[in-house]
């Protein structure tokens, strides 16, 4: 076997290392190891973008780079921390199916995720392309990971862990997309962010906590 | 195979078999130094062993002949493994009898006698014990079997010997699928060799024994045997481990050079393994029993992301 | 010119009623940034007629025939609805249930709303038509929970939360589009996302990436489209809002998502040439009418009724455009106009309704016609416009559908009578009863101001009988742009 150029190894490593940090989020119960895995996952998403801008020359590459580093690596940690020490929010207890579960789960939407991302690597000509399914499955677990979970910061965390995997896909067929698209898609996230602060606090003053089965009560004879 | 083959393989399961305690004295001393206690002597299992072989052997009295033969079936068992694994070298005539899924299966026929001598007597406390064991075993073989197929996948081979060869032969590359795999094996290591954080080897609580409650009804050479036969199994993996994951310095031919700088090298991995095992050790908590299955599920998510990492990138 | 105008009122109206939002001229200013949005969008309407299709700053925004008259319709509604909220949300302040950092809120939301449309509709740019919708998301989100109930707070969150899921489908299958049009475009600058280049070279585009990077941005732009099965968002959202925001989404903001859904239809529709686009959009509209039709019975509550009825209208849409051909389409832009008005006229009588009653459970509201006449049959005319009733605009689309179904798709007719009749059914029996029920209340002293609502209804009824020559043939050549058989 003829052995890859270093740097496509270290890629080959960071984007399994993504996936593992998806499941270790996906059984993760404590909300602020939550957020730290989620931080941690950005840490790897700007190492693999500077790579790749390393390795293909790519200048707005570094540019994302910096983008992913301040948004998600600093900034969203930072605001999550915060909102987590003011409401208080420090334990999500009840997933939905238990830990083990949601393991096999996960592990059959990794299959999954592979066979449906097979045709397109087949006809991408990155180097990273064998990525694309590992970015899709960051993308299907961080979905699972909304849908087993109580509290509405769970849920915001993995919706985050989506828009990762997002990237993550985006530079692993195309490395990346054009400039200005990320920097809106950057802007959103950014406010979808803020928003969901000022939300969080209006929800909590309603219904004294972040629990999720308090929104079970709008049904279709209301 | 010449008659030079066939005394080195002699040699290496003496030395296996001597050897193996005193991996487990060296284990001791490490986390005794951890937890800023005196130490005891490297080879004071071995000065178990000899006291526990001058002792009588007081049987119960409905003890069947499994109970009495169970011992010798379960060294028997490790002492063929030990043979299987390449802990030395790679050319050695038993080393090529049997492929990995078959040494799987050899740890397996162990572990079923050890069960069903506990269960034999009849105590609660032993089949206690045997069905702790089998639910521990039966969640471990999945991800060992797991650990195998990937780097079967990545030698085109399941002999042990082989699998070994083919990766000191590549040069170093970072491999995303072995690291899960390493991960998964440890954990699966921890789990069959009952230490923490799955069982204490040292407690002396029954309710919370796993292994300890296999040997309960045992006394004099027959537990000589299973403790020895334990040691065995945990040197047995560590080898394992070596072989798969760290296979740098197995001798691939029977020069006497290579054989002597291999059980040098052997030493030194042993070593290093023993004072990370007792590191690990040091740094967990022992998990309640209900919790072992959520320990190997993670090992075996490991396992499978590793063959799954493997299939997509191939690496 | 007239296009950055277009643009840059509604955010400098943003900009300027965050702070100002709750002064006393705050809704009159609100109004007065809606009306320079409006003109200004007449202006580029009449130029692009008279010049034809409009690239704008290096072709990164495109006006052409199809977005040209919805950028209208947008501008027109959002007039009227501002000038709707304008009574509205002082009653509302009035009684207490916004306060004025709300107020303020409120009225720059709607302006920067009114701009991340416009934008979406005009971009050409399909990562930025991304953003845009994500951006008209979420500038909504604080609106819907403006009055803080726990209902609200709960339909805020289902609406961020679903339809964020569901636009990061969006993004993927923009990704995958990027993805199969770079091949072709190479990846200088901003080319391959240009939809104008990718409708070139669209017969080049690899089918398989483009049929998979479909279904992405069908499931994405059509939870937001509010089609079953990704429709929970849509009644919650709708009802528990205040009534200007319940009629801006519903009226404008599922019709930018259907043009989003359509533009990335033609496209794919181009590279696939099969017809598995227009089936799936079928698959999906039909599913749409038939359940909203029948989860139409079982609405106590007034505005999640019409929700629903929403939800119904744009899966009639969904499906004529999925049929394809130059009749169905026509009919579905058709449908998409006087839908668009007349929901929104039934939310301002709706909401004056309500208002009075206090409650917008149906059973609690009686005897609309005693109250206020013009409230009453205000509400009675929109419920038989948006029903179907001939002569309305709504009659003359829905009988274009159904004939071109019964020539194409005779299978899927029996099945879109059945749930219209049954909507029909179960949306004219509450309203008579709202309309038309005993009541002890008194008549208002005055009437409340529903101009908007008459000025709506007036134009569908216009639509029925008689289509201007230049709106047919904005609708042609659209229809002939989207294509499709």
């Amino acid at each position: 076997m003829n052995p890859l150029s270093w740097d496509l190894q270290v890629l080959n490593m960071l984007a399994a290392l993504l996936l593992l940090l998806s499941f270790a989020m996906l059984s993760q119960r404590r909300i602020v190891a939550l957020v730290d895995l989620l931080a941690l996952q950005g840490a790897l998403l700007c190492i693999a973008t500077l790579l790749l801008a390393w390795r293909t020359g790519n200048r707005h590459l570094y540019v994302s780079a910096a983008l992913t580093l301040g948004l998600k690596v600093i900034f969203l940690p930072w605001l999550l921390h915060r909102l987590i020490r003011r409401l208080g929010v420090y334990w999500d207890t009840e997933p939905l199916l238990n830990i083990t579960g949601t393991m096999l789960v996960g592990v059959l939407v990794v299959i999954f995720a592979f066979g449906l991302a097979q045709p397109i690597s087949a006809l991408a000509s990155t180097a990273t392309r064998n990525s694309i399914g590992i970015a899709v499955a960051v993308i299907l677990i961080a979905f699972l990971t909304m849908i087993t979970r109580r509290k509405a910061m769970s849920q915001v965390v993995g919706f985050l862990s989506m828009e990762n995997g997002l990237f993550f896909g985006a530079m692993s067929a195309t490395y990346g997309m054009p400039m200005v698209v990320e920097l809106g898609v950057a802007l959103d996230v950014l406010v979808a962010m803020l928003v969901l602060g000022v939300f969080f606090f209006q929800i909590r003053e309603q219904f004294d906590s972040l629990d999720l089965k308090n929104f079970e009560s709008l049904r279709e004879d209301q | 195979m010449n008659a030079f083959d066939w005394t080195m393989q002699l040699l290496g399961i003496l030395l296996a078999i001597g050897a193996a305690p005193v991996l487990l004295g060296w284990v001791n001393k490490c986390r005794a130094w951890l937890q800023n206690k005196s130490a005891p002597s490297i080879l004071q299992p071995y000065r178990g062993i000899r006291k526990l072989f001058h002792k009588d052997a007081v049987i119960a009295q409905n003890a069947s002949r499994l109970f009495r033969l169970a011992p010798y079936v379960v060294f028997g068992a490790m002492v063929t493994a030990a043979a299987i694994i390449p802990s030395v070298a790679t050319r050695l005539p038993i080393t090529r009898a049997a492929d990995a899924i078959a040494l799987v299966g050899l740890l397996a026929t162990a572990r079923v006698f050890l069960s069903l001598a506990a269960m034999d007597v009849g105590t609660a406390f032993g089949t206690l014990g045997a069905r702790r064991e089998m639910m521990i075993g039966f969640l471990a073989e999945p991800a060992l079997l797991v650990v195998i197929f990937v780097v079967s996948l990545t030698c085109a081979t399941t002999a042990l010997p082989i699998i070994a060869e083919r990766l000191s032969a590549q040069s170093f590359s970072l491999n995303p699928s072995l690291a899960f795999t390493a991960v998964a094996f440890t954990m699966v290591l921890l789990a069959e060799n009952a230490r923490i954080p799955v069982d204490n080897p040292a407690t002396h609580l029954e309710l919370t024994m796993i292994h300890e409650a296999l040997l309960l009804e045992y006394s004099a050479r027959h537990l000589a045997l299973m403790e020895w036969a334990a040691a065995l199994k945990l040197f047995n993996y560590a080898c394992i481990g070596f072989a798969v994951f760290i296979p740098w310095g197995l001798a691939t031919s029977d020069a006497p050079l290579g054989l002597a700088l291999s059980v040098m090298l052997l030493g030194v991995k042993l070593t290093i393994a023993g004072a990370a095992l007792a590191l690990i050790e040091t740094l967990s908590a022992k998990l309640r029993v209900f919790r072992a299955p959520e320990f190997l599920a993670t090992a075996f998510l490991f396992a499978v992301l590793g063959l799954l990492v493997r299939l997509l990138l191939g690496a | 010119m007239e296009f950055i105008v277009l643009l840059a009122t509604p955010l400098l109206g943003a900009l300027i009623l965050g702070a100002f939002g709750a002064r006393r001229w705050g809704p009159d200013a609100n109004v007065g940034f809606s009306l320079v949005t409006f003109l200004s969008a007449c202006a580029l309407t009449s130029r692009v007629v008279a010049h034809g299709n409009l690239s704008v700053a290096h072709e990164q925004f495109f006006i052409d025939a199809f977005n040209v008259f919805l950028v209208t319709l947008t501008a027109f509604v959002g007039l009227t609805t501002s000038l709707f909220s304008r009574p509205y949300m002082r009653i509302e302040a009035d009684h207490g249930r916004v306060s004025g950092g709300q107020l303020r809120l409120y009225h720059s939301m709607y302006q920067l709303f009114m701009a991340t449309m416009l934008i979406a509709l005009t971009t050409n740019n399909m990562g930025l038509m991304w953003v845009a919708m994500e951006a008209a998301t979420l500038s909504t989100v604080l609106l819907v929970t403006l009055y803080r109930t726990p209902a609200s707070l709960e339909a805020g969150w289902k609406y961020f939360i679903l339809c964020g899921v569901g636009i990061s489908q969006a993004l993927f299958g923009t990704i995958l589009m990027y993805f199969a049009a770079e091949k072709v475009l190479g990846s200088e600058g901003v080319s391959a996302l240009l939809w104008t280049h990718l409708n070139a070279v669209k017969g080049q585009l690899e089918p398989s990436v483009l049929g998979l990077a479909f279904v992405f941005l069908l499931v994405g732009y059509g939870t937001k489209v509010g089609l079953a099965p990704l429709h929970n968002w849509l009644p919650d959202a709708h009802a528990e809002g205040p009534t200007p925001i319940s009629a801006v989404l519903s009226g404008l903001l599922l019709n930018v998502a259907m043009y989003a859904v359509v533009r990335c239809k033609v496209l794919v529709e181009g590279s696939l040439h099969s017809s598995l686009p227009g089936r799936m959009l079928m698959g999906f509209g039909l599913l749409s009418v038939v359940l909203a039709a029948f989860l139409l019975w079982r609405q106590r509550d007034v505005k999640r009724l019409f929700a629903y009825s929403s939800i119904e209208h744009m899966g009639i849409i969904a499906f004529a455009f999925g049929m394809g051909g130059p009749v169905a389409n026509f009919a579905a832009l058709l449908h998409m106009t006087v839908h668009s008005l007349t929901k929104s006229s039934i939310f301002f009588a709706v909401g004056h309704a309500t208002q009075k009653a206090g409650s917008q459970i149906m059973d609690n509201i009686r005897g609309l016609i005693t109250l206020s006449p013009t409230v009453g049959w205000g509400l009675m005319m929109g419920t038989l416009a948006i029903l179907g009733t001939p002569p309305f605009g709504v009659f003359a689309s829905e009988f274009l559908i159904l004939t071109t179904a019964m020539k194409q798709q005779p299978w899927a007719t029996p099945i879109l009578l059945l749930a219209l009749g049954v909507a029909f059914a179960a949306i004219f029996g509450r309203v008579q009863s709202m309309v038309f029920g005993e009541t002890s209340a008194k008549r208002l002293p005055h009437p409340p101001a529903l101009i908007p609502v008459f000025a709506h209804l007036g134009l569908v009824l216009m639509l029925g009988f008689f289509i201007p020559p230049y709106l047919a043939d904005w609708y042609r050549a659209a229809a002939r742009l989207i294509g499709g058989e």
